[in-house]
């Protein structure tokens, strides 16, 4: 288990609600929920994933933060934004959710291997390197995340739209070597890491 | 034409529903004179549209009859029907205000014989049953109406159909040359019992109340279960008219909701529970009820009425707000799709008609108030910063008729205290 998980487990003890509202994005809205149950029927993905926002809200009050937090129900929304339109409460779901998801993730409890988190991991490592996203090496990363022959057959698959997008210069096969970038790279890394730092600092993760 | 029918010692009570003929009455059996100004043509408001009332599940007419035989017999009420209020000035102890009164096209002669509506053929919607059904365009609002006069559509009094109406009346007291009247009047004190309306459920999006016809209101289900009403008592289906065996009841639909209104309507749970025994009345054991709810709120006193409710094998509960509604396009029958919340299961159940337990908002929501009125974060009213000015019944907050009939006294005692300072402000 990771330094800031034991911090947070020795600040919060057995009081998860009181932890997700300080540390999740969004996260003092949780009380408000009344348990109605139309965000979990609304969401498309709904009969799919382990744990409906609903339930998900109900378990962080019933204080059970191990299920919570290694939950990888939270991983599986969309962003359709269903349950925010529907919510007679107002609850911003969607963003709870993913604040669930990204405080599970810094505390290193978030499930291995889930498929959303290692494409959000490797679209954040491709951004901040130069400051704008290069999709030809998204693209390849992701063929290739699985291994090296899962990745060609992957880019084998994908041959005819790639080559699509080339011919309507949507796709610079240049962006290979390196790629256009911002300006000030240094600037932003900088930036970054400052914004890190702060955001560690007030919720204990560093 | 103008008019001096009051001063400044008289009540104007404004709605002439349960709450408006309460209000009206008490003061004018305290010796006050007041002026009861309703909009439609029929005292009762929508009171008179429930088929019956709980607790007790007796007919909302024998508390009308009671309290109109009282109005009847007492020349300290003016009912003045038809009539709007436009404007208010002036402050406590002493308004100005402006009536407008709609032509009738009926005059006192009317005996309500029915021989106007027997001789035109033209039909208009039928207000009293919600819209299910028509009314012959010269009509009696309802059986109880008060006054017991005929009215006529005016789309019809420009044609033919009014000529006949006219040529059919053996006491010749349909007047098509009637026109609109505005009336001017002193008053004392005001209450406000315009009462509520049923929210708009179209604007209740996945449930699909415009677009599935066997997703039905609450109130639209009063008039089903009622012998006088469209379907003679009959709990028909809008799509087919076949007979409506099992039927789920939709909680909070639009109330207890930030997207519509916020607050909690109060009678609703109260009013289903009520709707379930007219399935069992229509039905017997065949029929089949369920509620979807959040949680039942019976309120004051009617725990006992939900227990019992709870024991008759007819009816089921299912604690879930319903996510959305879907159509089985085979058979017309919606189908409820959603979680509960005693066990997170997933639901996708099929039901013969939906009914949606509407919320209530009041009813003078986009009608323009005289300014200094107070209303609540739901826009019921609370009074005026003046202390001349009331609100009654339901257009003050949610109640059933017990309570809008106790806010309606409260109510009348404040404006008889306003009119007592008047009074000894005027022999001063
Ligand atoms: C589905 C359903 C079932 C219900 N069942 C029950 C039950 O079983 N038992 C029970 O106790 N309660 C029941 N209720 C509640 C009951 O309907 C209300 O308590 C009652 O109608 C309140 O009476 P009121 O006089 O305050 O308002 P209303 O009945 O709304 O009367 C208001 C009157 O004011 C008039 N008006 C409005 N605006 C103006 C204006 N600007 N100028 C002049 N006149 C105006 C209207 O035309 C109307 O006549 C039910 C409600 C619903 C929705
Ligand atoms: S829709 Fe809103 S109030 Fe209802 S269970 Fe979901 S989060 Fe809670
Ligand atoms: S009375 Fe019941 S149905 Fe009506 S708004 Fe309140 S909780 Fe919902």
């Amino acid at each position: 288990m990771s330094d800031a998980n034991n911090r947070a487990l020795g600040a919060y003890r057995s009081n998860f609600l009181k932890e997700v509202e300080a540390n999740v994005e969004e996260g003092h809205w949780v009380k408000m929920c009344m348990q109605c149950g139309v965000c979990a029927g609304s969401c498309p993905l709904g009969p799919h994933w382990q744990h409906s926002p609903q339930k998900i809200f109900m378990m962080i009050r019933a204080g059970k933060r191990d299920e919570v937090l290694t939950s990888d129900s939270m991983w599986m929304c969309t962003s359709c934004y269903n349950c925010i339109v529907r919510c007679p409460r107002k609850l911003p779901i969607t963003h709870i959710m993913h604040g669930l998801a990204n405080y599970a993730h810094r505390l290193g409890l978030a499930p291995k291997g889930q498929p959303t988190r290692e494409i959000a991991k490797l679209f954040w490592d491709n951004l901040v390197k130069t400051g704008r996203v290069n999709e030809l090496k998204f693209s390849l990363a992701m063929y290739f995340k699985d291994g090296f022959g899962q990745g060609i057959k992957n880019a084998m698959a994908m041959q005819g739209v790639g080559l699509g997008l080339v011919k309507a210069k949507r796709l610079n096969p240049l962006e290979l070597l390196g790629g256009h970038g911002c300006k000030d790279k240094a600037g932003i890394h900088k930036m970054v890491a400052k914004a890190r730092e702060i955001e560690d600092r007030r919720k204990g993760l560093a | 034409m103008t008019a001096s029918i009051a001063t400044s010692q008289t009540i104007l009570v404004v709605g002439g529903g349960i709450s408006g003929m309460t209000a009206a009455l008490e003061a004018a059996e305290c010796g006050k004179q007041v002026i009861l100004a309703e909009k439609t043509p029929t005292l009762g408001g929508r009171t008179a549209q429930l088929y019956r009332y709980f607790p007790k599940m007796c007919h909302p007419t024998c508390g009308l009859e009671i309290n109109l035989k009282r109005i009847k017999g007492n020349p300290n009420v003016r009912v003045m029907a038809m009539t709007q209020v436009v404007e208010v000035t002036g402050s406590r102890g002493n308004y100005a205000v402006t009536l407008k009164v709609s032509p009738r096209y009926v005059t006192e002669n009317c005996t309500a014989c029915g021989k106007c509506g027997e001789a035109v053929t033209a039909e208009v919607p039928d207000a009293f049953n919600y819209g299910l059904g028509k009314v012959k365009a010269a009509y009696l609002p309802h059986a109880m109406a008060y006054p017991q006069r005929y009215v006529l559509d005016p789309s019809i009094v420009a044609t033919p159909e009014g000529e006949k109406a006219k040529a059919a009346c053996p006491v010749g007291a349909v007047d098509l040359g009637m026109s609109e009247e505005t009336v001017e009047i002193n008053v004392g004190a005001i209450v406000w019992a315009t009462g509520w309306r049923p929210y708009d459920a179209a604007k209740i999006q996945p449930y699909g109340y415009d677009r599935f016809a066997n997703v039905i209101t609450s109130v639209e289900f009063e008039r089903l279960a009622d012998p006088h009403g469209p379907t003679g008592g009959k709990l028909l289906r809008p799509s087919d008219g076949k007979e409506a065996k099992n039927i789920a009841f939709i909680q909070c639909a639009g109330s207890r909701d930030e997207n519509h209104l916020r607050h909690c309507s109060r009678i609703c749970c109260m009013a289903s529970l009520k709707q379930t025994q007219y399935v069992r009345e229509a039905c017997g054991d065949e029929g089949k009820s369920t509620i979807y709810y959040i949680d039942i709120r019976a309120i004051d006193r009617f725990e006992d009425f939900y227990q019992k409710v709870q024991a008759d094998p007819t009816v089921s509960f299912v604690k879930s707000k319903v996510a959305r509604i879907a159509l089985n396009e085979a058979n017309d029958n919606p189908i409820l799709h959603g979680v509960d919340t005693e066990g997170y299961h997933r639901y996708a159940t099929e039901h013969d008609l939906v009914v949606l337990a509407v919320g209530m908002e009041p009813e003078v929501t986009g009608v323009r108030l005289p300014d200094d009125i107070i209303v609540d974060s739901s826009l019921f009213i609370e009074g005026s910063k003046d202390g001349g000015m009331f609100g009654a019944g339901a257009a003050s907050s949610p109640l059933d008729v017990n309570r809008a009939v106790q806010s309606a006294t409260a109510a009348s005692l404040r404006a008889i205290q306003v009119i007592h300072k008047t009074a000894s402000t005027e022999a001063a």
